[in-house]
C-alpha cells in the first residue's frame, strides 16, 4: 500500500505517486496487460501539439468550494480563480440535492498576485489577505490554494497558513497545486483532501453509524440504499461542513462514487483515521453492483440483508433491463470522460447489450492510493465484458477526438466533461452528458442511464440540423491523418 | 485592504486570448500553464468562437519547462498548428510560467514570420502583469503593430475620408459585445460612414484589419479601457481619435454620441451628406420615444410593484451609460455606483465627475473598487426606500435575494443567463433594456 503521510504539506503528484500517465493508444485490454506486465509502472507519452489542459487548481477548489462554512484564497494573479464561480452555481442549484434550504454565498478570494510581488514575493500580501478574509467571511476554515506564479516565486505558502492558524484559531489549511506540476489535473483532488485530511480531519470520538460518501454533488441515492442497513451517508466534500469533514473519521467505512476523484481522500482516511475503505470500485453494471454491495454487506456485517436487498433489485429491474437491452442491441457508442467513471461508464454500455467502438479517456491510473487491485475499474470492465477497441488515453485533446469521431461515427457520443458533446454534435453524432455521478449506479441506474440513451439516439434532429451548418476549424489535411500522429512513442 | 480580491468580474492579463477569438478565423496559441485557457472558458463560459476554449493549441508548461524553458515546446506546437488547424492569425499570448522564467518568444515567432511568411503575432500576457482590460490593448497593438503593418503600402494612411476604426467593447467582458459592436456599426453607417468594426461576424476578420490605417479617424467609445490602442494608432498613422466616454445607451446619449461623431466627421473632412446623417439621427429618435411614449402609463400606473432604485456593479463604461438611461429614461432612481473594473487612478476623477453630471438635484455616490464582494458588503449596509433593481453579475444574484430586490445580470461571470446578439447600446439597446428590467419584475409575479 502506498504510504500516506499526514505529516508532510504536499502529497505528490500522481505521476509519481502512482505511475499515471496520459497517453496511451491501442485496446482496453492491452492497457491493463501493459500496466500489469511492468508492475504499474508505465512508461508515459508526449504529445508534439497539444491543446488547453485543465490544472490542479481549479480541481483543488472542486474540493473545497463547496463545503458549507469554509472559505477558499487562491494565492495567485487574479486569472486563477476566475472560475470558480462554476462551483457557486453548482452550490446554489445543487444544494436542494442535500436538502439544504438556504445555500450560502461561496467564499471566493484572490490575493490577486501584481508583478511586484513576483519580485519582493507574496507571503505579505498573502498574510493579510488571510486575516481579511477571516475578519470578513467568519468562515470555520480557510483554505489557500497556490497556483504557478506563486510556485515558481517560492512563496513559503506553508509558514504562513501554519502561522495564521497559530493566530486565528481555525484551520488555515495550505493546499500545493500549482499547474504546472503536474501534467493531470485529478492531481489537485489530492492536494485539496490532502490539506483536508492533515488539517481538518480529526481522531474520531466514537463509531457512529454514517458512511463516507466521497463525491460530488450528485443525486441522494446512498441515503435510500444506506437506510436498508441502518446507515447513512456522510458526504464528503460538497455540502458537508468543516465539523462533518472533521469527524468522517468516525464513520464505519469510506466508498466512493469514483474511484479516480476518491482515491487518495479513501486511503488517508483508511491509514490515518482507520476508517476503512470499501475496495471493489463503484457500482455501475451488474456484476460490479453485486461485487460492490457484497463487499458492503461484509464490512457492515449485513451479508443476509444485503443478499436480501439484490434479490428484490434484481427482481424489480430485471426484467426492465432486458426490455432495454432488447432495444439498444447492436448500438454503437463511443465514451470520453475521466478514468474509473469513463471505465464504468463502458461498463454499463457493455451491460445494456451496446457495442463500445472505443473511448478517449483523459489519464490512466495502473494503480489507485490503496494498491488494491478489486479497485481497478477497467480490469474488472475487460475481465466481466470483454475488450474495448481504440482505447485511447488521451487528456481531453480535442484534435484527436474530433478526428477519431470522424473516422468511428458511432450511434452515440457519452461524455463526463464539459466541451466534448459539443464535436459529436457538430458530426451529427447524439451526444449524452450526464452530470449526476450517481445517475447509472446499481440496477436502477442502468435503467435510467439506457433510458437516456434511447432517448437521445431517437431524439437526432437537432444534431443533424447543426451538422449540416457548424463550423469546423480543423484542417483536411489533419481529419486524414491517424488520430495519435502527434502522440509520442 | 488593497489587493485582495473577492467575486472577481475580470480575469488576468491572458484572458484578452479573447480579444483574438473574436476575431473571425483567428486562433490564440497559449505559451502558458496547463489551466490557463480552462480558467478563462470558465469565466465566460460559451465563448469558445472558431478555434479557442479547448481547441485553442497550448503549450501546458510542465516542471521541465519551467526549469529549461519552454521555447523548443513552442516552436514545435506552433509548427503543428499549421498542420492542424485552419486559421487566418496566429496570435501567441504567454502566461505566468513563461514570464517567469524569461522565454524568448519573439525569437520563436519571428522564424515563422520570416522562414514562413506566417500571420503570426506574439504578446506578453503573463497573469501577474495586468488584468484582461489592460491587455485587450497590447493584444490589438500587438496585431496593428506585427501583422496590419505589414500591409501600409496597399493601405496608405488616412487615404479613405469616410472609413472609420470602432474601439469599444472588449470582446466576451462586455457580455453584450456582439451586438453592441454591430449596432454601432449599424448606426455609424446610418451617419454616411464606414466601418471597420473588427471583431464578431459583421467584421470581415484579417482583410478588415489590413485596411486599419486606410481609417479617416477612430471612434473610441470607453471611460479608459482601450485608449493604449487610439494613442498607438494616432502615432503611427497620425489618426485622431473622437471619444464617448461611456456606453450610450438610450435616446438621449445615443443622439448626443451620434451628434458627436457626426461634427468630428465633418471637421475631419469625411464626405457626409449632414442632411440625411440629422434625418436618421431623428427617425431613429421617433421609433425609439414612440416606444417609451406607450410604456410610460405601465411605468407610471403599475400598482403591484416595480423596482424604485437600482445599483448598478459593472465597468466604468456600463456604470456611467446605465445611470444616466436609468435616471432620465426609466424613471428607476440609480444610488450607490459600484465601478469594479479596476480604473487605474488617473481616470477615475473624470468618471466620478461625469457621474455627478448625471443630476443637479443629487449626488450619486460611486465606489471605485474591483473588491466587489466588499462592494456587496457596502450594499448590505445600506438603507435605501423602496424595491431595489441590482444589476450586476451572477455573483449579484444571491446578494439580491438577501435584500429581497429584482435582479438583472448584465456583467460576467454570467451563469444566470445567455446573451446571444442582444445590444444595450444605441437606442434599440436602452429599448432592450427596459425590456429585461420589467420582464425581470414582472417574472416574479407567479
Amino acid at each position: 500500500m502506498s504510504k500516506v503521510n499526514l505529516n508532510i504539506p504536499e502529497v505528490e503528484i500522481r505521476e509519481i505517486r502512482l505511475n499515471s500517465i496520459t497517453g496511451f493508444q491501442g485496446t482496453a485490454k492491452e492497457l491493463v496487460d501493459a500496466c500489469s506486465a511492468c508492475g504499474g509502472k508505465m512508461k508515459d507519452k508526449n504529445r508534439s501539439f497539444s491543446q488547453c489542459l485543465g490544472c490542479g487548481t481549479s480541481n483543488a477548489a472542486c474540493t473545497l468550494t463547496l463545503i458549507q462554512d469554509a472559505a477558499i484564497i487562491s494565492h495567485g494573479p487574479v486569472g486563477c480563480s476566475t472560475c470558480l464561480h462554476e462551483f457557486a452555481f453548482t452550490y446554489r442549484v445543487n444544494a436542494y440535492l442535500r436538502q439544504l434550504e438556504h445555500p450560502t454565498q461561496r467564499k471566493i478570494f484572490s490575493t490577486n498576485l501584481e508583478e511586484k510581488d513576483t519580485i519582493y514575493g507574496g507571503a505579505k500580501k498573502l498574510e493579510a489577505a488571510i486575516r481579511e478574509v477571516h475578519k470578513r467571511a467568519k468562515p470555520k476554515a480557510i483554505f489557500v490554494i497556490t497556483t504557478c506564479a506563486a510556485g515558481i516565486i517560492g512563496d513559503d505558502v506553508e509558514s504562513v497558513t501554519n502561522a495564521a492558524q497559530k493566530e486565528l484559531g481555525i484551520p488555515v489549511v495550505a493546499v500545493f497545486c500549482e499547474g504546472f506540476r503536474s501534467k493531470m489535473w485529478t492531481s489537485g483532488f489530492d492536494a485539496g483532501y490532502h490539506g483536508i485530511a492533515r488539517k481538518i480531519i480529526k481522531p474520531a470520538r466514537q463509531k457512529r453509524n454514517i458512511i463516507n460518501v466521497i463525491n460530488f454533488w450528485g443525486s441522494d441515492i446512498f441515503r435510500e440504499w444506506f437506510a436498508e442497513f441502518g446507515y447513512e451517508p456522510n458526504y464528503i466534500t460538497p455540502f458537508a461542513t468543516v465539523d462533518s469533514l472533521s469527524y468522517s473519521s468516525e464513520a464505519a467505512l469510506t466508498i466512493q462514487a469514483c474511484s479516480t476523484l476518491g482515491s487518495y481522500l479513501g486511503a488517508a482516511l483508511e491509514q490515518g483515521f482507520g476508517v476503512p475503505e470499501i475496495r471493489n470500485s463503484p457500482p455501475y453494471g451488474i456484476a460490479q453492483t453485486d461485487r460492490w454491495f457484497r463487499e458492503l454487506g461484509q464490512i457492515l456485517g449485513k451479508e443476509k440483508e444485503v443478499e436480501e436487498f439484490l434479490a428484490r433489485k434484481k427482481a424489480e429491474y430485471m426484467p426492465k433491463i432486458e426490455a432495454l437491452r432488447e432495444k439498444l442491441k447492436g448500438k454503437t457508442a463511443y465514451v470520453t470522460a475521466g478514468a474509473s467513471h469513463g471505465h464504468s461508464l463502458l461498463a454499463l454500455l457493455k451491460e445494456l447489450g451496446m457495442e463500445t467502438q472505443g473511448a478517449a479517456i483523459f489519464h490512466h491510473d495502473p494503480k489507485y492510493d490503496n494498491e488494491d487491485e478489486r479497485a481497478d475499474t477497467l480490469s474488472h470492465t475487460v475481465a466481466d465484458y470483454g475488450d474495448v477497441p481504440n482505447y485511447n488515453v488521451c487528456n481531453k485533446q480535442e484534435f484527436e477526438l474530433v478526428n477519431v469521431l470522424n473516422r468511428i461515427r458511432p450511434d452515440i457520443l457519452l461524455a463526463r466533461h464539459g466541451g466534448m458533446t459539443l464535436w459529436g454534435a457538430k458530426l451529427g453524432i447524439p451526444s449524452l452528458l450526464v452530470g449526476d455521478e450517481h445517475f447509472g449506479m446499481g440496477y436502477e441506474g442502468l435503467v435510467a442511464y439506457g433510458e437516456r440513451i434511447l432517448e437521445t439516439i431517437e431524439n437526432d434532429e437537432f444534431v443533424k440540423n447543426l451538422a449540416k451548418h457548424s463550423v469546423n476549424p480543423y484542417t483536411k489535411w489533419w481529419l486524414e491523418q491517424e488520430p495519435y500522429t502527434f502522440l509520442g512513442k | 485592504m488593497a489587493g485582495l480580491i473577492e467575486q472577481e468580474r475580470y480575469t488576468c492579463a491572458i484572458g484578452a486570448l479573447q480579444t483574438v477569438v473574436a476575431i473571425p478565423r483567428a486562433v490564440p496559441i497559449l505559451h502558458s500553464g496547463p489551466g490557463c485557457g480552462v480558467m478563462i472558458k470558465g469565466f465566460f463560459e460559451r465563448a469558445a468562437g472558431y478555434a479557442g476554449g479547448e481547441t485553442a493549441p497550448c503549450t501546458n508548461f510542465s516542471e521541465k519547462e519551467v526549469v529549461f524553458g519552454g521555447t523548443d515546446r513552442l516552436r514545435n506546437i506552433i509548427k503543428n498548428t499549421y498542420k492542424v488547424l485552419d486559421t487566418d492569425l496566429q496570435v501567441v499570448v504567454t502566461g505566468c510560467t513563461a514570464g517567469i522564467v524569461g522565454d524568448d518568444v519573439a525569437s520563436v515567432t519571428d522564424e515563422f514570420l520570416w522562414e514562413e511568411d506566417r500571420p503570426i503575432v506574439h504578446v506578453e500576457t503573463s497573469g501577474f502583469k495586468s488584468n484582461n482590460y489592460v491587455s485587450h490593448s497590447a493584444v490589438v497593438n500587438a496585431i496593428i503593430d506585427q501583422y496590419v503593418s505589414r500591409f501600409e503600402e496597399e493601405n496608405p494612411a488616412r487615404s479613405e475620408k469616410n472609413l472609420v476604426n470602432v474601439f469599444a467593447s472588449i470582446p466576451y467582458q462586455d457580455q453584450f459585445w456582439k451586438g453592441n459592436l454591430k449596432e454601432y456599426k449599424r448606426l455609424l453607417e446610418g451617419l454616411g460612414l464606414k466601418v471597420n468594426i473588427l471583431f464578431g461576424p459583421h467584421s470581415r476578420g484579417v482583410k478588415e484589419w489590413q485596411t486599419i490605417p486606410k481609417a479617416n479617424f477612430n471612434v473610441f467609445i470607453s471611460p479608459w479601457y482601450g485608449e493604449p490602442i487610439v494613442k498607438n494608432l494616432e502615432r503611427k498613422y497620425g489618426q485622431p481619435y473622437f471619444q464617448f466616454g461611456y456606453l450610450p445607451i438610450g435616446a438621449n446619449e445615443t443622439t448626443k454620441f451620434l451628434n458627436g461623431v457626426l461634427e468630428y466627421a465633418i471637421e475631419q473632412g469625411a464626405g457626409i451628406d449632414e442632411i440625411k446623417a440629422r434625418a436618421f439621427i431623428a427617425e431613429e429618435e421617433r421609433a425609439y420615444y414612440e416606444e417609451l411614449d406607450n410604456l410610460a402609463t405601465f411605468l407610471l400606473e403599475f400598482r403591484y410593484g416595480l423596482p424604485s432604485y437600482a445599483h448598478v456593479l459593472h465597468d466604468a463604461g456600463y456604470v456611467v451609460g446605465l445611470t444616466k438611461f436609468l435616471l432620465h429614461e426609466t424613471g428607476v432612481i440609480p444610488k450607490e455606483q459600484f465601478i469594479v473594473d479596476n480604473v487605474p487612478a488617473k481616470y477615475q476623477e473624470k468618471i466620478a465627475e461625469e457621474i455627478r453630471s448625471v443630476s443637479d438635484k443629487r449626488e450619486i455616490p460611486v465606489y471605485f473598487d474591483p473588491d466587489a464582494g466588499a462592494m456587496q458588503d457596502v450594499i448590505r449596509g445600506l438603507d435605501n426606500k423602496g424595491r431595489a433593481l441590482i444589476l450586476g453579475s451572477g455573483w449579484d444574484k444571491e446578494l439580491a435575494a438577501e435584500i429581497g430586490g429584482d435582479f438583472l445580470s448584465i456583467a460576467c461571470p454570467t451563469p444566470y443567463r445567455i446573451v446571444l446578439t442582444t445590444n444595450y447600446v444605441g437606442y434599440t439597446g436602452g429599448l432592450r433594456v427596459i425590456e429585461d428590467i420589467y420582464n425581470t419584475a414582472l417574472a416574479t409575479y407567479k
